[in-house]
């Protein structure tokens, strides 16, 4: 900090300003470079799931393709169908693309590193996801399109059908963890992986990445885009910039969720046997507590997004609603009353 | 003037810039939509109280999910505005004395709270708020938490008891009968003898 | 009721899903099918029905009598042809176009050739970049025959045995 000193008495109050976003971008811009190479590994993984190779001529083993897709995207002429409400059809994409960025304020890389430390970071990023649902509806509502509306109204009756189940998974982990700060969580978890709240909240965290699928419309629970029968939903109308803001807020969702169950069931930056700490080269240790696990864990979660999405065949409309409504919220409800009742009982230890 | 203030202003100002939207836009859809940007702002001006719990409250639970079936409504509705608007001038007098009545009220509330000069009682010192309302709710008010809930629960079990009707004409699956075939039941595997040519 | 314990635990432990993606799972590993496409190529069959060509007599006569037939069993009506008779008495083409955009490459046209003069060769890897580059005239298709007719030849011989 000593260093930054100078500048900080030259940019005076405007400093904090100034700080913060430095801070902001610092976190933005690998999240979106990790995006364009998540939108590579799918296409990867699947293709090598599918017994092809994917692609591979864009770079090195293809690992330009990104870029490519990016300036494609970028080149591309934005359609604005006739009838369309201009505002709504250009704030949409931004509406569902600022909740997915800001939600990465409250997430803890390490046990310093997090920009903000609210208490409430929880709710705070249950809250923001449950505000990207705007995006979708008003770019389906906007673009004049019956399979954009049909589209954004699915997509919409999903995302908030699949909340309650996300928040009551969410609320089994305030119950064992005793608070609603991230960090605070994760520091619940120490002690390596038998600590990890995944295995008391086994049910909770299934429960929490099926549900992360389906917020984030993601296979096979894609129905807000099934290519299909509805053409591609919400977005059918958007082309270049917007489309790529549109498919950017998707994975970004996609990437969060993974670091929410990271944080909050695979013990976020823990490393999963504690001993890993005390292997230290040259005065620190590379494999102790830090961003890689973060980063490792996270890693993991998205390859089982991308695995399910090989996998599964899409859900019909109906499917969805009931294992929505009378699975998950039923078993989400059972569990939290276990929990409640077991941290009565003499197993309590279990759950903390 | 500090930073805070500051942002309490302009928070102010947008939330009154909004709310005025609300009612004066002619599109429902938008209406909505500013109706959003005003919880948002009200939000923030809470945020700024240091009431977070309540702040992330208000956009859980209005913005992120009450708005988004209002708006589910409004758009699917086809609103025809000139029928709506033909007996405007009709309803001013009523909505004159309902507006006085309501400024009465709330002027009466405030001055008699004096609550223009009062800081928030739970805020500033406390870290966590949240655990402040916890306790106030689950502790000190738990009977009236829980029977509000209770009302709650019996009237949307009401409104859906009246809403509901089972339509002979339709048809439809259940998923729960379907889920439960095992491919036992459906596919049988039967061993035909390969016929001998002669 | 056995059975139902079972399908009930199945369910609840999510057997069926995680079987399936165990199967995924193993086909991430399998050797992939993938060719690459211009570095590596499919074998190809002799009676491969690419790009279209005539061909002539090793004297260098072309073959064509101008006989119709391929224009009339043509199903997508894409042959032209214009014949006249030559100042020899030979009754040769004036006109002999393909219009590769309608052909549907059902190789109906080398089936009905008398003379072997029309064939379709194992060449794919051609592309029009305006309209009208896909027209094939007279002239065109002598020069596709000219530049393959080694391979055009083979293809014929060893597909004789079968014909």
């Amino acid at each position: 900090m000593d260093i930054l000193a100078p500048v900080q008495s030259f940019l005076g109050p405007a400093w904090l300003v100034v700080w913060t976003l430095v801070k902001i971008i610092v976190i933005a811009v690998p999240l979106i470079l990790a995006v364009a190479y998540l939108t590579f590994a799918e296409r990867k993984i699947i293709g090598y799931m599918q017994v092809r190779i994917g692609p591979n001529r864009v770079g090195p083993l293809g690992l330009l393709q990104p870029f490519a897709d990016v300036a494609k995207l970028l080149f591309k002429e934005i359609v604005v169908p006739s009838g369309a409400n201009r505002y709504l059809f250009f704030i949409a994409p931004l509406l569902s693309l600022g909740p997915a960025l800001a939600a990465w304020a409250v997430i803890p890389f390490t046990d310093t590193l997090v920009l903000s430390k609210i208490d409430a970071g929880l709710l705070y990023v249950l809250a923001l996801s449950s505000v990207g649902v705007y995006g979708i509806i008003l770019a389906g509502w906007a673009s004049n399109s019956k399979y954009a509306f049909l589209g954004a109204l699915r997509s919409a009756a999903q995302i908030v059908s699949y909340e309650i189940a996300m928040g009551f998974a969410l609320v089994g982990v305030l119950m064992v963890a005793n608070s609603l700060n991230l960090t605070t969580i994760v520091r619940g978890q120490e002690g390596g992986i038998l600590h990890w709240y995944f295995l008391p909240l086994l049910p909770l965290f299934i429960v929490y990445f099926v549900a992360g699928l389906a917020e984030t419309n993601r296979h096979p629970f894609d129905m807000a885009e099934g290519e299909s029968e509805i053409v591609a939903g919400f977005h059918v109308e958007y082309s270049g910039v917007a489309f790529a803001v549109f498919f950017l807020a998707e994975y970004m969702n996609m990437i969060l969720i993974a670091a929410m169950t990271a944080t909050m069931f695979l013990g976020g930056w823990l490393a999963p046997f504690p001993f890993l700490n005390d292997l230290t080269i040259a005065g620190f240790a590379p494999l102790g507590d830090g961003f890689v696990w973060l980063a490792a864990k996270m890693a993991f979660v998205l390859l089982c997004f991308l695995w399910v999405r090989a996998t599964f065949p899409r859900y019909r409309y109906d499917q969805i609603m009931r294992l929505g409504w009378k699975v998950f919220i039923p078993v989400t409800l059972v569990w939290i009353v276990l929990i409640g009742a077991m941290m009565q009982t003499r197993f309590a230890h279990l759950f903390h | 003037m500090s930073f805070q203030t500051a942002t309490f202003y302009v928070f102010s100002a947008i939330l009154i810039l909004a709310a005025l939207r609300v009612v004066t836009t002619r599109n429902p859809v938008h209406a909505a939509l500013w109706l959003v940007l005003c919880f948002f702002s009200a939000a923030a001006i809470w945020l700024l109280l240091h009431a977070e719990f309540l702040a992330i409250a208000l956009v859980l639970v209005y913005v992120g999910a009450v708005m988004v079936l209002f708006l589910f409504v409004v758009m699917m509705l086809d609103v025809n505005f000139d029928t709506l608007r033909k007996d405007f001038k009709s309803y001013i007098p009523v909505a004159t004395i309902v507006g006085i009545l309501v400024l009465i009220e709330m002027a009466l509330v405030v001055i008699g709270s004096g609550a223009g000069d009062a800081p928030a009682p739970a805020a500033g010192g406390s870290e966590s708020n949240t655990r402040e309302l916890g306790k106030l709710l689950y502790v000190d008010y738990v009977y009236p938490f829980e029977i509000a809930a209770v009302i709650l629960l019996v009237a949307i079990i009401a409104a859906i008891a009246l809403a509901q009707r089972r339509r002979r004409d339709s048809k439809y699956q259940d998923p729960g009968l379907q889920v439960k075939v095992r491919p036992a039941e459906r596919v049988r595997l039967v061993d035909v003898p390969v016929e001998n040519k002669e | 009721m056995f059975a139902r314990v079972k399908a009930l635990s199945d369910t609840w432990l999510l057997i069926e899903l995680l079987k399936g993606m165990v199967l995924t799972g193993r086909y991430f590993f399998a050797r992939k099918v993938t060719i690459q496409f211009p570095e590596e190529k499919t074998p190809q069959s002799p009676r491969f029905r690419g790009l279209h060509a005539l061909r002539r007599y090793p004297n260098g006569e072309e073959r064509c009598i101008a006989c119709k037939l391929c224009e009339a069993v043509c199903p997508a009506l894409a042959i032209t042809i214009e014949s006249e008779q030559r100042a020899d008495g030979t009754r040769r083409t004036t006109r002999y176009d393909i219009d590769l955009v309608k052909c549907i490459f059902c190789g109906f046209c080398e089936e009905s050739c008398p003379v072997d003069s029309i064939v379709e060769t194992r060449v794919l890897e051609y592309h029009g970049e305006k309209r009208g580059d896909l027209y094939y005239t007279k002239e065109m298709l002598l020069a596709v025959g000219d530049h393959h007719e080694a391979q055009i030849a083979a293809d014929r011989t060893a597909d004789a045995k079968y014909r």
